[in-house]
């Protein structure tokens, strides 16, 4: 398979994240984008340890990692929004404006 | 072209599409059931990597939790449905495209430049066993350190969370 077809997949997966960061006000949307992105990140992370052929599998290893972290990241991401919702009844990210100088 | 490839193919138009949908769908549910197709488009793509234990880590941890996970975040904040909550105006959505179409040009544009023709070839499926191996061999400070934040992101979650 050519090593071009997975990252081709993997830039149009981050580009649409990167769309929805950018285009959606609503929070909980924009997390959703941000799990597209990272997605993207781990088809390339795999695809070069298919292709190197690393006997570390350090793609695979970094790619569980990513995982990981991606899970922490939403759990995190939902409570904040959580405490938002419950403090300004909103969760639309151009009104909450506190830290606005 | 093999059938790797014409399978590749196939999952990554729709796993392209669903994301696609995922970031312009005006309904918030809508949006959180194509993430469930993208998501598993992309382990299906880890398959046709010969990186199974990746995929099923994939279908359990985002198809099974965090998507729930989003599902109840959803609920929770009574999200509601149509283009002008979700969505921001029209001058920021056209910059927004703009953007997505400039960075997925660039990343195409520089990944042919420097791996065109280069092909993945001669594929093992990895053994479980090796993987484990290797993290436990290899990279166990990362492992102890991505554990420690797991933690954090656990406790931190209930602080945040819990009214009183």
């Amino acid at each position: 398979m050519p090593l071009l077809y997975p990252l081709v997949f993997a830039a149009f997966l981050f580009s649409a994240g990167v769309y929805g960061v950018l285009a959606r006000r609503n929070a909980v949307m924009v997390l959703m984008s941000i799990e597209l992105m990272v997605n993207a990140v781990n088809v390339n992370l795999v695809a070069f340890n298919a292709y190197l052929k690393d006997p570390l599998l350090s793609g695979q290893v970094f790619a569980l990692f990513v995982v990981a972290v991606a899970a922490a990241e939403v759990g995190i991401g939902l409570a904040i929004v959580l405490l938002i919702f419950r403090n300004r009844e909103t969760v639309n990210i151009d009104e909450v404006d506190l830290l606005r100088w | 072209m093999t059938g790797q490839e014409a399978a590749f193919l196939v999952l990554a138009v729709v796993g392209g599409l669903a994301g696609l949908l995922v970031v312009t769908s005006r309904n918030i549910v809508h949006a959180a059931l194509y993430l469930v197709v993208a998501l598993s488009s992309v382990a299906g793509t880890y398959l046709l990597l010969a990186a199974p234990f990746i995929a099923f880590v994939q279908v359990i941890i985002y198809v099974g939790a965090i998507v729930v996970l989003i599902l109840f975040g959803i609920m929770l904040t009574r999200a509601p449905v149509g283009r002008r909550v979700l969505d921001n105006t029209l001058r920021a959505r056209v910059g927004a495209f703009v953007i997505g179409l400039g960075v997925f040009t660039m990343l195409t544009w520089f990944m042919a430049d420097a791996w065109r023709g280069e092909r993945i070839a001669g594929q093992e499926v990895t053994a479980t066993a090796a993987l484990g191996t290797s993290i436990f061999r290899n990279y166990v400070l990362p492992f102890e350190a991505v554990s420690i934040l797991l933690l954090a992101a656990l406790v931190g979650a209930i602080v945040l969370a819990r009214r009183d």
